[in-house]
């Protein structure tokens, strides 16, 4: 089988990813999705509060989705679900399994990365105590709840702030559970603000920041668990345990992006991110394969995964139709004081749009402070900020007007 | 006056907002990213409300059970009639996305849809 692009996963990345690339003129685009849907984890995720920027009017998870298969459909983009990809080979050849066809190879011009992300599994969170059924993982639990209509349990403890955590207190209270306390490690949220205010404080539900669960009850099943307050270096105090009667525990520790497959094609991965290294148009260090979405670096807001999957799109079928375009000496990105990472990682001034948008995190809380981009000595950016959280992502735009013709680093930074 | 330091719900942007009253009821709002933040501030300090979504069971469908919003937020002390009048509902399938599955649900004068398309099994 040939086809121009091959999109890796049909969430929200890659469904935009797709339709962008058949606008920008590739004719032969190619989804294989390993669920039975398209739409990606949007499926699960029932709440509203997607697409305010996109549509201007708030939509749910699913709905959202739904929007995104039309389109797919309307822009001739060919889709095959039940159909997991197992190996991309950087000659771009993709290897897939399903029911139906078995395993198959696919030859495409470019392929675009879009799988995701995945929960942190319990095992790296290593919790003292047996192993009883009731524990999950939020993500599992969600699940569990909105699309097989099934709860887990009754009375529930939560252990991270993660917005599938936060999201996950409101469901199951709303579904008739007793949510008795969302435990944090650190000291703040990895949450947004907004899920905090709707989904805890307006139930109700307690928030313990700089606390952990230290030991879990109950042999067959969860009975209950101890959270403890942590010092400064995340250790438990002794004498600050609380004890919960609870039958359930879910985890909402963080996603990682799902990488497995970029890992094997051999592509540059960024060890704060677990995503790959990219350039200007999201192009991995494999020429021709690009990656978008939570598969490049975790994303809390939908809205800008479309657009940043609608640029790997069209850079893919830029790829396609006129090849490679002769690089130039590209200025590298450095996550400076206070910044964590920065995606792209490069960005070749003489290759890149009119514009550029610079997505990045910072790794703690700061208040009124200013980020600040640097070219060499000379200050690109000083924007004011009343605060800046580890849970959201930030952006900067650059212009090609400020960039071209210019080597060497560009620093992201947080100023006091 | 009074002062009040609110987080817009509005979208997961959830700008930080400083809101001030003054003496003939005037709202100033500042630190909104967008129109929606203001119109927030004014309900969430006068008259609550929230959107809910949750799910319904489904009759003979693919899934069994499909998700569904309010079509508009009601008064946040109404949540819980909501949720109890949708545990109260079957529908049978398919269902279409949008469509009503129960008017004026729990007396707050708002409507339920159905958030995703549920085909017959
Ligand atoms: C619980 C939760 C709540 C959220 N709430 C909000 C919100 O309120 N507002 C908002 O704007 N955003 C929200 N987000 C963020 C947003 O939904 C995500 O960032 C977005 O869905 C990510 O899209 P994606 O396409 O990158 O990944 P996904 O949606 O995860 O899609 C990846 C797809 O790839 C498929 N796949 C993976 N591996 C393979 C393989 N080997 N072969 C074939 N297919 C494969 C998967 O099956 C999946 O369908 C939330 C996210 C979560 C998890
Ligand atoms: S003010 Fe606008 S942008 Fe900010 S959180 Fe509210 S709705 Fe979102």
């Amino acid at each position: 089988m040939k086809t121009q692009i091959v999109i890796i996963g049909g969430g929200p990345a890659g469904l935009a990813a797709a339709v962008s690339a058949r606008k920008a003129g590739a004719e032969k685009v190619l989804i294989l999705e390993r669920s039975g849907e398209l739409g990606g984890i949007l499926n699960q995720c029932i709440h509203n509060g997607f697409g305010l920027h996109r549509f201007k009017e708030e939509l749910t998870g699913p709905e959202y989705a739904a929007r995104f298969i039309q389109m797919a459909k309307e822009a001739g983009v060919e889709a095959m679900t039940n159909t997991t990809v197992i190996s991309v080979s950087p000659d771009r050849s993709v290897t897939a399994m399903s029911r139906e066809k078995g395993v198959f190879t696919v030859e495409a011009g470019a392929v675009i990365l879009a799988m995701g992300c995945r929960e942190r599994p319990r095992g790296a969170l290593r919790i003292p105590g047996l192993r009883p059924a009731g524990i999950y993982s939020a993500g599992t639990a969600q699940k569990f709840v909105n699309v097989l209509g099934r709860m887990p349990g009754k009375r529930v403890v939560i252990l991270g702030s993660g917005d599938i955590g936060l999201i996950m207190a409101r469901r199951m209270t709303l579904e008739g559970a007793k949510v008795l306390a969302v435990a944090e490690l650190m000291p703040y949220s990895g949450g947004l603000k907004r899920n905090i205010v709707q989904c805890l404080d307006d139930y109700g539900i307690p928030l313990l920041l700089s606390h952990t669960v230290v030991d879990i009850r109950g042999k067959e099943r969860v009975e209950g668990v101890t959270v403890a307050r942590v010092d400064d270096k995340l250790k438990p105090i002794p004498g600050t345990e609380i004890e919960y009667d609870c039958d359930t525990l879910l985890l909402s520790c963080g996603l990682i992006p799902e990488n497995e497959l970029s890992y094997d094609l051999g592509c540059e991965l960024s060890p704060v991110t677990s995503g790959p290294r990219v350039n200007e148009r999201l192009e991995t260090s494999i020429p021709g394969v690009f990656a978008c979405g939570n598969v490049l670096h975790v994303h809390d807001l939908v809205d800008y995964v479309s657009e940043e999957a609608e640029a790997a799109g069209a850079a893919a079928a830029a790829f396609v139709l006129q090849g490679e375009l002769p690089a130039g000496e590209p200025l590298r990105l450095v996550a400076a004081s206070g910044v964590r990472y920065t995606v792209p990682s490069t960005i070749d001034p003489g290759r890149m749009g009119e514009t550029q948008t610079v997505r990045f995190r910072v790794g703690n809380v700061y208040k009124d402070c200013r980020v600040a981009v640097y070219l060499g000595e000379e200050r690109l950016r000083y924007i004011k900020k009343r605060i800046v959280t580890p849970g959201e992502m930030e952006q900067v735009i650059l212009k090609k007007s400020e960039l071209s013709g210019k080597t060497g680093e560009l620093r992201f930074a947080i100023e006091g | 006056m009074k002062e009040h330091d609110l987080i817009c719900i509005g979208c997961p942007m959830g700008c930080n907002m400083h809101v001030t009253i003054d003496e003939e009821g005037v709202f100033t709002v500042t630190g909104n990213t967008c129109p929606n933040g203001e119109r927030y501030a004014k309900t969430e300090l006068t008259k609550p409300q929230r959107q809910v979504t949750s799910t319904v069971r489904v009759l003979g469908g693919a899934l069994d059970v499909v998700p569904v919003k309010t079509a508009a937020p009601v008064p946040k002390e109404k949540i819980f009639d909501c949720v109890r009048a949708m545990k109260g509902l079957a529908v049978p399938a398919p269902v279409d996305l949008g469509q009503v599955l129960s008017e004026n649900l729990a007396d707050t004068g708002v409507d339920l849809i159905a958030t995703k398309a549920v085909g017959r099994k």
